[in-house]
């Protein structure tokens, strides 16, 4: 068959989620990527902005421009889009516990370009419950939370028809360790809380909720399991068409789609022999596009060098061609569905949705998706699900090749060179990012500021939906920050389970643990008393998965653990440290931020008399910052390569040892 | 690091009395350590700050309940109310050690959300060491150094039933902390299995009408008149969520406070919980025939409450009186 008889179908979105150091080098990177023949838009915005803090914040120190653009006004947003027409644009947005801010935002600033706000598209994340299990970006209770995602929700439906208000996330349920039917469970529980939470609110008549149905979408990991991946996104399709229909009454076979977005796995993507990558991500992105009716409708792909750093623009077009490839160069897109009527893949499809209904209703018994999330129930399954993946590389039972199987290899061309394969940020970013915030600050009708944030008080306090109010402080000038403050007051502020209080591992320890075990005992008993560790995450950052990990595990070994969590200062880190009398500091941290942050624990201890305590960190840390952090006293850094936990717990106890004047062997 | 030094003991407990928080750190490691040359230290630490004993300091209370009441939470408003009132507050945050490794994960902490910049908190958490249910050994010595620093030294620690007896014995006021709509604490209390508290509390009342009905239910199974005296037991209802009940579970602790002092009851108590913790660790190392040995339970109790204070000469000396040939390591 020749090219031009057949009907192929139209490609999924291709986006590639960018965003960095400032507004205007954001929009020149999108330009460039639109012009590559990126069709949608994808804004990873930095962690103050996620998190509701303006960039002159002292939590934002070092987080500034790093992970993402930082966004405090309305200025940096129509910086962000300068000459990028917004009714022609389709801007998925990764934003969750300050959504509605950012979408009010976007609103103000189509306004400003003359375009009218009911003609937009695009989707905003706004899925602050997985946020308490993963990643970490949440601010306010459960409760409020849920009350600002339907307002947006309910707001959108009604004034911006076509846009995607939630994205409901299975993402990064699998980041932090969900197992297949676990994702299908957790996500669906999450879309019905959600669901429900709009009916319950009034804000939509009876008649328009299908509607609502209608608008939700996912997005989804696939690992690189991708049989069982393209298996699981079929179990989503069937299982969402069920419960659409059943629970919410919908009859238009096109509002119970599962529509959904992807990201392919992260977690899998190694530092060791990195490109090896390329093939993982091609397979995974064949499992969210093999299969007609459960294809993705916009995908991203990850760049082959995550787990060293941040990508370059040439590492993102690298992923966006291959997207290209699959779509535009074979012929999947000539096919309908390839899978139907393959008993193998059925089965695998019953088996998943069985379990997954299973889970559901587990979840159902604790009290529903936010109880649960409150009590600690399904974090602590995640963590277990986890704890189990890492048990398994360490043994072998998982193989991964060029970590702990075929690890030799020959020198890399790809990561030699001075750049060694990623991308730095501009260090004047942040300094230059203040300086227009402070001058921005100065130039608004104060006035103005403070009756828009009077209106955002109310609206709160009252109930009425925030986003009027929201968009009212757009256009007024007011600042992430303020924003978030006003609403930090009405609604406090919470810290989610960390789930780490499992019980040890139910299979038999290994003579490796053993060996552990004993050496923390007996340089407790040599030291006078327990071995004790303090492990947190200072910045904003909250991919807390690996810090969970080494908690687990440390405890599993023997040393008592002071676990701190998330978004600590460099302040607390350093005051916790002395006040629990801990041998070694262990840090986390994922979003590039380490060097700033490192310098600025080293001095708080100074300051408080307590520099004696030894630190190492674990993260993505490049091999230059981790010479220039050893340089500066640290003991030890860990990164993705470092997968035997054991040896990890080895080197800490060796490390206790020697800040202690002990020799090394115990 | 070295053992902790400072120039001399008399200064490292003034510096503990005036809230020097690097030299409270270094005592609190101090009294853990148990190699002998840190306890001959400690032995002279705690000689000087169990100096003054008919002048106790400090408030010593004790936040017990169920897994899941909301202990920590409820005790991070508590921090923030009293600070509100200007005293200074330690904490013992007790979470329990697994049993297969002997480690701990301590994460009390963390509910805290204590500021950075607050020099008047301070919190040390523990394990439990194997005490399962219980408090480990050094929560009596830790005591008496965050009594000499503050105000107020707060012990939380998991208690469902007739485990806590021990944060009941070691603090001057115990508050239990119910779960609402669990039958179990009702049930504790009417079977005596539960020691009655100074102070019952029902948190998380904002969830409604299962709060209330806990709340009534336990001020029905309760003698109002705590056995240690003319103090009337308040049944109390908070919201840590809301911030609800918090000034008057503060105000209820304070007065039963003002009681203790007006009576001049915390020196003899304070003689008490040491008595009781001495007791304890002898049980634990020699058995009940070393305990008969020193002359049965009561009369131990009735001498060590009868003596003066000073912790781990007292307990050198038992120990040497059980067995002469053990070398006295402080001596």
């Amino acid at each position: 068959m020749s090219q031009d008889t057949v009907k192929r179908d139209r490609p999924w979105l291709m986006r590639t989620y960018s965003g960095h150091s400032s507004a205007s080098a954001s929009n020149e990177l999108y330009r460039t990527n639109l012009g590559r023949g990126q069709t949608g838009l994808s804004v990873a915005f930095d962690l103050p902005t996620q998190t509701g803090y303006d960039s002159d914040h002292p939590l934002a120190h070092g987080e500034v421009g790093k992970v993402g653009v930082p966004i405090n006004h309305i200025g940096d947003m129509e910086a962000l889009f300068d000459q990028i027409p917004l009714e022609q644009m389709n801007t998925s947005m990764t934003i969750n516990a300050t959504a509605p801010w950012l979408l009010a935002l976007y609103v103000a600033v189509a306004e400003r370009q003359g375009v009218d706000p009911a003609q937009l598209q695009g989707t905003t994340q706004n899925d602050v419950l997985k946020e308490y299990l993963s990643r970490g970006t949440y601010i306010f209770p459960p409760e409020p939370s849920v009350r600002l995602t339907t307002d947006l929700i309910a707001y959108t439906v009604q004034n911006i028809p076509r846009w995607n208000p939630t994205n409901i996330c299975s993402y990064h349920l699998q980041e932090a360790g969900a197992t297949p039917t676990q994702e299908l469970a957790y996500a669906l529980s999450t879309a019905t809380a959600i669901l429900d939470a709009v009916q319950a609110s009034g804000q939509i008549p009876p008649d328009r909720f299908t509607d609502v149905v209608g608008r939700i979408s996912f997005f989804v990991n696939a690992g690189i399991r991708f049989v069982e991946e393209t298996c699981k996104l079929r179990a989503f399709s069937r299982m969402w068409d069920t419960l659409t229909s059943e629970r919410y009454g919908v009859t238009d076979p096109k509002q119970r789609r599962f529509r959904y977005g992807v990201q392919v796995n992260s977690l899998g993507l190694t530092e060791s022999q990195p490109e090896n990558n390329v093939q993982r991500i091609v397979l995974e992105m064949l499992s969210v596009t093999l299969s007609k009716n459960a294809r993705a409708r916009a995908i991203q792909l990850p760049a082959w060098n995550e787990a060293l750093g941040l990508p370059r623009p040439w590492d993102q077009q690298w992923a966006l061609r291959m997207q290209q490839v699959l779509a535009l160069e074979t012929d999947l897109l000539e096919y309908g569905d390839l899978l139907d009527g393959s008993p193998v893949v059925e089965a695998k499809v019953q088996e998943l949705i069985d379990g997954a209904h299973e889970e559901m209703a587990r979840v159902e018994a604790h009290g529903g998706m936010v109880a649960c999330i409150d009590n600690g129930y399904i974090k602590r399954e995640l963590v277990q699900s986890h704890t189990r993946r890492i048990r398994n590389i360490e043994s072998g039972e998982l193989q991964i090749v060029g970590v702990n199987c075929y690890q030799e290899s020959a020198e890399s061309p790809l990561t030699a060179g001075e750049e060694s394969g990623i991308m730095k940020v501009d260090e004047k970013a942040e300094r230059e990012q203040i300086e227009s915030l402070k001058a921005f600050r100065a130039s608004r009708d104060k006035d103005k500021v403070e009756a828009a944030l009077q209106q955002l008080r109310r609206a709160a306090d009252d109930g009425s939906n925030i986003m009027p109010a929201s968009i009212e402080c757009a256009r007024a000038g007011v600042t992430t920050g303020e924003w978030s403050e006003v609403l930090r007051n009405v609604f406090g502020e919470y810290r989610a389970p960390t789930g780490i209080d499992i019980s040890p591992m139910e299979h038999g320890d290994s003579a490796a643990l053993e060996g552990v075990r004993n050496r923390v005992r007996k340089t407790g008993e040599e030291l006078g008393r327990p071995l004790r560790l303090l492990i947190g995450k200072p910045g904003l950052d909250g991919h807390s998965n690996g810090a969970e990990q080494i908690a687990v595990k440390g405890r599993d070994a023997g040393f008592e653990i002071v676990y701190e969590g998330i978004r600590l200062t460099p302040a607390q880190i350093a005051r916790a440290a002395q006040e629990e009398g801990v041998h070694l500091i262990g840090l986390s941290v994922l979003s590039g931020s380490h060097l700033e942050l490192v310098q600025e624990i080293i001095q708080e201890l100074k300051k408080i008399g307590a520099s004696g305590i030894p630190l190492v960190i674990g993260g993505i840390i490049p091999e230059e910052d981790a010479k220039i952090l050893q340089a500066q006293g640290l003991k030890a850094v860990f990164t993705p390569k470092d997968v035997d936990m054991n040896t990890i717990m080895n080197s800490m106890v060796t490390i206790i040892r020697d800040a202690n004047g002990l020799e090394a062997a115990a | 690091m070295s053992l902790p030094e400072a120039d001399t003991t008399a200064d490292f407990a003034t510096a503990i009395a005036a809230g020097d928080r690097a030299a409270i750190a270094q005592a609190l490691n101090l009294l853990d350590d148990k190699r002998t040359e840190a306890r001959r230290k400690a032995t002279a630490l705690l000689a000087h700050l169990q100096r003054d004993q008919q002048n106790p300091k400090g408030q010593l209370i004790g936040i017990t309940g169920p897994p899941g009441a909301g202990k920590s939470t409820l005790s991070a408003s508590l921090i923030r109310a009293w600070r509100r009132r200007g005293l200074r507050v330690a904490v013992l945050a007790v979470d329990p050690s697994s049993p297969i490794s002997g480690g701990a994960l301590l994460g009390d902490r963390l509910r805290m959300q204590t500021s950075a910049e607050d020099d008047g908190v301070f919190v040390r958490s523990l394990s439990n060491r194997g005490q399962y249910g219980g408090l480990s050994a050094e929560v009596w010595p830790m005591s008496i150094v965050m009594l000499a620093g503050f105000d107020i030294v707060l012990i939380e620690t998991v208690g469902v039933g007739q485990r806590e007896v021990d944060v009941a014995r070691l603090c001057d006021t115990t508050c239990y902390v119910a779960q609402p709509g669990s039958g179990d604490s009702v049930q504790f209390l009417k079977a005596g299995i539960l020691e009655v508290p100074h102070i019952l509390v029902v948190n998380k009342s904002d969830m409604g009408a299962v709060a209330t009905r806990t709340l009534s239910e336990l001020a029905a199974a309760l003698n109002r008149t705590h056995p240690d005296g003319d103090w009337q037991v308040p049944v109390l209802a908070t919201s840590a969520a809301n911030g609800t009940g918090i000034e008057a579970l503060a105000d209820a602790l304070e007065e039963h406070h003002q009681l203790l002092q007006s009576r001049q009851q915390l020196a003899t108590r304070r003689k008490g919980y040491q008595a009781y913790w001495l007791h304890k660790r002898l049980l634990e190392e020699y058995g009940s025939a070393g305990i008969e040995k020193l002359g049965g339970e009561k009369q131990l109790l009735a001498e060590l409450e009868s003596q003066d204070m000073n912790l781990f000469k007292q307990y050198e000396a038992l120990r040497q009186r059980l067995y002469p040939d053990i070398k006295d390591t402080f001596a």
